[in-house]
């Protein structure tokens, strides 16, 4: 290449984390090298350590409050600006989707284009849930009661190996539309559109926090997540049958929500699963009783 | 003025005793398991006694299961799993709807067995228990042929053999509360009642005969914890859901690890119940002796924590304790008992401890002139004040008539004191302004809010916990999922 | 219109001005409706049986205003009422007497001659009663009528439009001119006529105006309007007389009337004075029962236990 001389080097891009808002390199200084699906080079992604796992943890939980507490309708919006800057960013994820697993570039760029139109689909939930799994409850006494979903808290997110973009869109977009604040572990073989994809979120109006991004060897990364107490749910989409084992059994310790992985055609429209399992329900009372003091209890 | 008050009540209208008869209820001096519509002994001939916590009278002898009787009675619940989710969803219902009038008919003698194995008084089973238990019933019955309407998609799928283990607490509400929506969305069940308190569970196995119910579709299995950990990790069964200890419920969750049974936990708790200074007081204190003084505390959504606002905390204080005065412990076959036994020499052992503990930690004890019968487990009425975030019995779930007063002086450190806890099962809040009732609500992390009242349940209300009170709801088109492919 | 000077207690300076009196009201906590009628349903299952309910019964014939307040009333109707009142049960001498009569002013005179001796106090509703509408001179002439009549007590019915309207140190004067034209020789009940105040809210204010200016007893009602005494409005009146005294050190009576009829209800009542206000309640001189009907409900139960067999009507007087 360096012999055509009127070419213009290209400018690489530095693949880091995306936690807090910021964009930090690994704590350990480790990378690891990231390649197409024929082995080729594409970049150093870091390789990040239980360290960055904990101070994505911290970052999350500060988001959660902001982030649970904002309109169901705020949420809606900003996860449709994300949509609107990942449309802007398409040609970008369409070669990284390709170079990460194999695609035609047509192919990858159906991909992208149901990916961009995924978190569509959850921008829109945002304010629709509530409605669709809650409601008042007709008890038998005079008693106003209403049961509303409320978001889980921190939730780690394993997204699944294969499906880089798509299927990590398809894990963490119901995490956060729900008001949900994120740790995701990237795909570990092709972390790159995840890694970009906090570039995305940076861009768009998510605040710090809310979505942090990791990238390295899933199991190790995931251990500590699994066993942090201040984590509230995990999503094992990413993890084979014996690690899931194995961080379920953590996750007990401090009795997190747990999403077993479990066989996921991302091509199809979800249902609510995805949302419904990192969310409580709140079952709130009041007394309705009557306008006076006239009715008699005898 | 308190004082005065609490010396003065020797009581010229001293109410005299007012047992319910206990000729209603007819306890066989032994009873077995059961096991594909049979009371059958455990294979290893092993029983043990139950007695009644407020005499240490022995009321009969059940049979023990083992490993081998989970292993019976889950093969029969798998046998019979597959007639009975073959059956339309309105055969479904009138089993349960006929479960729901034999209920109905028998709760007179449900009571008093209850109150006699469990010890709590007859005025709770009565008129909550019992009610409430006929009410799950009938609700569920109702949903077994709607399923299609539940909002789960259409034709939802029993998830199929249900390994179900109960406490003590609420006998036959928690049998309830698990076994009505299990037969209902079309599984079969396998049901563990707590080793000391199997009486009304096994009454249920004779309802079920009576109503006709399928042999194997409900199967009754007494014993201890470790016939409860034999049916959680039997490998055909495909749903465990479990009422009890955090302890007990995380050991639980590992076990299913990795597997594809469905979890849910309905765990312990430490509830706060926040009292501001535009409380409707009187309403309040009934509130407060409610939360926590209903069924001698041994309640997981207990408001053990009195979150008080610090302006009207003397005032609040001298009013509860006027009103703990007034508290009658004693038999709980009496009508007019407010308070019962503890359930179990165990547990006594362990609110005693707690409490010492609340003692030597520096936090002040009071309980009114209560005087203990000499027989049985009992445990006098008992406030703490001066206590703060960092004392044991603040943090610890105590499980009995023992109330934790904090302080607070503003909504938001009402809200952070209240959350300060690894549980969320519930919360109360008291204050007359309706914007404050929805504001602090939306932030307490619990799965219960009580605005205004306490201890308040109903089958359509959805009942579970955040955090480390659980997971899963019971109750409402909530609890249908726990127990639908889904 | 003569604003006098309050008892002498700790809470004197609220009624200084409209606005203070109005601010200490409305300050006083809330009632939650549905709390307050599950605390009064709860208390009534309170299973009151055997020697306790002996005790009841007695305590609650003790406690009867035995009350006639018709167009129709006469002097032979009234002397019957006052035998009645001295001897509630002639077959059993051992019955107590009731607390008192109740009747109009005109009756007065009659009352006290037919329970001359016994014990029995006469009570007479003044202040225009029912309604309450009428300017204040004729519904003080009303009382100073009754007074001079002999009655020992006055139950007043307090100015219900007043009070709604907010006009709370109008209600307190008229109570204050009321409780000294009662002079030393009566005791001065209030009645609030609860079913027009509607909420429980109001009964509680009310109930604490009419403490505040002097009342010896708070009363639900007249009789007279669709709802009368509830289990719940009167535990609520007991709750505030056990603050009241708790604030001031003074005792004030409570007296439910209306609809009260049998003996089950009376004994609920009972049970939430014993339970809410305490024992120091539990006698005539602070609880009253307003009743016509009731008095031979608890005669018959009381026959009952006595013999054993269930009575019948015609085994009471009917008067």
């Amino acid at each position: 290449m360096s012999d055509r001389t009127n070419e213009r080097l290209s400018v690489f891009k530095t693949y880091k984390l995306y936690v807090g808002g910021k964009f930090p390199r690994s704590e350990s200084g480790r990378v690891y090298e990231v390649t197409d699906s024929k082995g080729n080079w594409l970049a150093n992604a870091p390789r990040s350590s239980r360290k960055d796992a904990r101070d994505a943890v911290v970052a999350a939980r500060k988001a959660f409050g902001g982030w649970s507490g904002a309109t169901a309708y705020n949420r809606g919006q900003v996860l449709y600006r994300v949509a609107e800057m990942l449309e802007g960013r398409r040609e970008q994820f369409v070669r990284e989707v390709a170079d990460a697993e194999g695609l035609s570039k047509s192919k990858a760029a159906a991909v992208v284009d149901a990916t961009i139109d995924r978190w569509v689909w959850y921008a829109g939930w945002t304010d629709k849930i509530a409605q669709v799994i809650g409601g008042s409850n007709p008890v038998a006494g005079p008693f106003f009661n209403l049961s509303s979903p409320e978001p889980t808290g921190v939730v780690a997110v394993l997204a699944p190996q294969e499906s880089s973009f798509l299927g990590l869109v398809s894990v963490l977009a119901p995490v956060i539309a729900t008001g949900n604040t994120a740790v995701v572990v990237a795909s570990e073989k092709s972390p790159l559109p995840a890694l970009s994809l906090g570039e995305v979120l940076a861009t768009s109006d998510v605040p710090g926090g809310v979505v942090n991004v990791l990238s390295g060897r899933t199991a190790e990364i995931a251990a500590p997540l699994a066993a942090h107490q201040d984590v509230n749910a995990i999503d094992l989409a990413g993890a084979d049958a014996e690690l899931a084992k194995e961080l379920e059994i953590s996750a007990a310790d401090n009795l997190k929500r747990v999403l077993r992985p479990q066989a996921v055609d991302y091509s199809e429209t979800p249902g609510t699963e995805r949302m419904t399992a990192f969310l409580e329900t709140k079952t709130v009372w009041h007394p309705t009783g009557s306008l006076g003091a006239s009715g008699s209890s005898y | 003025m308190t004082e005065k008050l609490t010396e003065k009540r020797s009581a010229a209208f001293a109410y005299a005793p007012a047992p319910e008869s206990r000729s209603v209820v007819d306890i066989a001096p032994s009873y077995g398991l059961f096991i594909d519509g049979e009371f059958t002994e455990a294979a290893d001939g092993k029983v043990f006694k139950t007695v009644s916590p407020s005499t240490e009278e022995v009321l009969s002898e059940v049979a023990q299961a083992g490993e081998a009787d989970v292993e019976r009675a889950v093969k029969a619940a798998r046998k019979a799993f597959e007639k009975w989710s073959a059956l339309p969803g309105s055969e479904r219902a009138k089993y349960l709807f006929r479960i729901a009038r034999i209920i109905q008919e028998r709760s007179r003698e449900l009571a008093v067995l209850e109150t006699l194995d469990n010890g709590k008084p007859i005025k709770e089973t009565r008129d909550a228990d019992l009610p409430l238990v006929a009410a799950h019933f009938f609700y569920y019955a109702g949903w077994a042929d709607k399923l299609d309407h539940a909002g789960f998609g259409a034709s939802p799928r029993p998830l199929g053999v249900a390994g179900q283990v109960i406490p003590w607490n609420f006998p036959l509400l928690m049998l309830a509360w698990k076994i009505a929506p299990a037969l209902a969305t079309g599984n079969t069940v396998v049901l563990k009642p707590a080793e000391t308190t199997p009486l009304s569970a096994l009454f249920f196995a004779d309802i079920c005969r009576q109503a006709g119910l399928p042999k194997g579709v409900v199967n009754i299995l007494p014993g201890y914890g470790d016939a409860g950990a034999a049916l959680v990790a039997h490998p055909d069964v495909d749903k465990v859901a479990f009422t009890g200890s955090t302890a007990v419920g995380k050991e639980i969750a590992r076990t299913v690890a990795g597997t594809s049974k469905k979890l849910t936990l309905e765990l312990g708790g430490k509830g706060a119940n926040i009292v501001f200074d535009d409380a409707p007081v009187d309403q309040a204190v009934e509130g407060i002796v409610t939360g926590i003084f209903f069924n001698q505390g041994q309640v997981c959504c207990a408001g053990s924590r009195l979150l008080v606002q610090e302006s009207i905390q003397d005032e609040l204080l001298d009013s509860l304790k006027r009103r703990l005065s007034t508290l009658r412990l004693g038999d709980p076959l009496d009508k007019n008992t407010d308070i019962g036994a503890i359930n179990s020499a165990e547990q006594l052992a362990r609110i005693t401890a707690l409490a010492e503990r609340g003692e030597a930690e520096g936090a002040e004890r009071w309980s009114p002139a209560c005087e203990l019968p000499t027989s049985g487990y009992w445990f006098a009425p008992t406030l703490f004040t001066n206590v703060t975030q960092a004392h044991t019995i603040a943090r610890d779930e105590i499980f009995g008539p023992v109330l934790s007063v904090l302080t607070f002086r503003t909504p938001d450190e009402a809200v952070a004191k209240a959350n300060n806890t690894q549980y969320g099962l519930s919360a109360g809040i008291w204050t007359e302004k309706g914007s404050r009732i929805l504001a602090v609500a939306g932030k307490l992390r619990a799965g219960v809010i009580w605005s205004n009242t306490f201890n308040k349940f109903d089958p359509t209300s959805p009942f579970g916990g955040y955090k480390e009170s659980g997971f899963g709801r019971e109750g409402g088109r909530h609890g249908l999922e726990a127990y639908l492919d889904v | 219109m003569p604003t006098t000077a309050p008892p002498a207690h700790a809470l004197a300076d609220v009624t200084a001005s409209d606005s203070t009196l109005r601010r200490f009201l409305h300050g006083l906590p809330g009632v939650d409706a549905v709390g307050l009628e599950a605390r009064a349903a709860s208390l009534g299952t309170r299973s009151i049986k055997t020697t306790a309910k002996a005790y009841a019964i007695d305590l609650a014939i003790s406690m009867v205003d035995l009350t006639t307040l018709e167009g129709a009333d006469t002097p032979g109707k009234v002397r019957a009422l006052g035998a009645k009142a001295v001897h509630p049960d002639p077959t059993d001498r051992t019955t107590p007497a009731t607390a008192a009569v109740c009747v109009y002013p005109d009756m007065v005179a009659v009352a006290k001659e037919a329970v001359a001796g016994s014990g029995v106090k006469v009570a007479s509703v003044a202040t225009a009663f029912p309604a309450g509408r009428a300017a204040l001179d004729v519904k003080l002439a009303d009382v100073r009528d009754a007074v001079a009549a002999g009655a020992d007590e006055i139950d007043m019915v307090i100015d219900r439009g007043a009070f709604l309207a907010g006009k709370y140190l109008k209600v307190y004067d008229e109570i204050v001119a009321v409780k000294q034209a009662c002079g030393t020789s009566a005791r001065l009940k209030v009645i609030f006529e609860t079913g027009e105040l509607s909420t429980y809210d109001n009964i509680r204010r009310a109930s604490w105006l009419g403490m505040l200016a002097g009342a010896d007893f708070i009363k639900t009602s007249t009789g007279k309007v669709a709802v009368n005494a509830t289990p719940a409005n009167t535990l609520l009146m007991l709750e505030a007389v056990r603050d009241f005294r708790a604030q001031t050190g003074v005792q004030v009576g409570v007296k439910p009337a209306g609809g009260i009829r049998t003996t089950k209800d009376a004994v609920k009542f009972l049970v939430l004075v014993n339970e809410t206000a305490g024992e120091d309640w539990l006698d005539n001189h602070w609880f009253r029962f307003g009743a016509s009907s009731l008095l031979n409900d608890l005669l018959m139960q009381r026959q009952k236990l006595a013999t054993g067999r269930y009575s019948g009507p015609d085994y009471v007087t009917v008067d």
